[in-house]
């Protein structure tokens, strides 16, 4: 379970349509509460380092600047959670690419943008055996 | 060799929670090769089916990406500390 405020719920809609007709990124940084539940409560946007020319349905997270967060997450006391991005004109749902990529434990929360307007948002863990993802609850805080 | 190879906090459910890995190896290959002996199911995350370093998996040696250096190649002093470092990606459909 994760609980994302409704302002940063709104953020991440926004750097979506930002983004628009490419991919948004960014980290979530937050704590785990005492029952093991990710409480978000900063987005760290990111610019997408992928080429321009894949930036529509891609997106990447340079080593460099995944250990930048964690310099940030250290200072404040937060933890890296997870990562958010978008998909441009498509669902919500993790695809086979982001399964490819992806790693256990983080949260990976996607934002569906649909002609530029900020649609269904939704997040997913990786099983630990790289199988599948599984949806993840969100709770409005 | 003693190389000390930091986990990132994602990676560690596969070492028993620890941050840290001490393993024997001359060079990144050796000491990347040696963890995954030790704790098998971290390989998958590090490795593709094909044997070769997922493309997500960083590795910094004395603080830098050893992309710059001789990549998987890189030789190791005895007592470097290795970082694991994921970089993310992902992306809607093909």
């Amino acid at each position: 379970m994760i609980r994302l405020p409704e302002t940063l719920d709104a953020a991440i809609r926004a750097e979506g349509e930002k983004a628009y007709p490419n991919e948004c990124c960014g980290v979530l940084l937050g704590r785990l509460d005492a029952d093991g539940a990710r409480v978000t409560e900063e987005i760290l946007p990111i610019d997408n380092a992928r080429e321009a020319g894949e930036q529509y349905h891609r997106f990447r997270i340079e080593a460099d600047d995944f250990l930048r967060a964690e310099h940030v997450a250290r200072e404040t006391g937060r933890d890296v959670l997870g990562f958010y991005h978008s998909h441009p004109d498509h669902p919500a749902d993790p695809s086979e690419y982001d399964r490819e990529h992806a790693l256990p434990f983080y949260s990976y929360i996607i934002i569906s943008v649909r002609g530029g307007k900020a649609a269904e948002l939704a997040s997913w863990e990786l099983t630990l055996d790289r199988a599948r993802f599984e949806a993840e609850r969100i709770v409005s805080s | 060799m003693s190389i000390t190879i930091q986990i990132p906090s994602a990676l560690r459910a596969f070492t028993d929670r620890k941050p840290e890995i001490a393993v024997e190896g001359k060079t990144v290959r050796e000491a990347i090769g040696a963890l995954a002996d030790a704790y098998p199911d971290i390989r998958p995350h590090l490795f593709d089916a094909s044997g070769a370093l997922r493309a997500f998996v960083n590795i910094y040696v004395a603080g830098k990406n050893i992309r710059h250096a001789d990549g998987i190649e890189t030789v190791l002093p005895d007592g470097e500390i290795l970082a694991l470092v994921p970089a993310i990606a992902g992306g809607a459909g093909q």
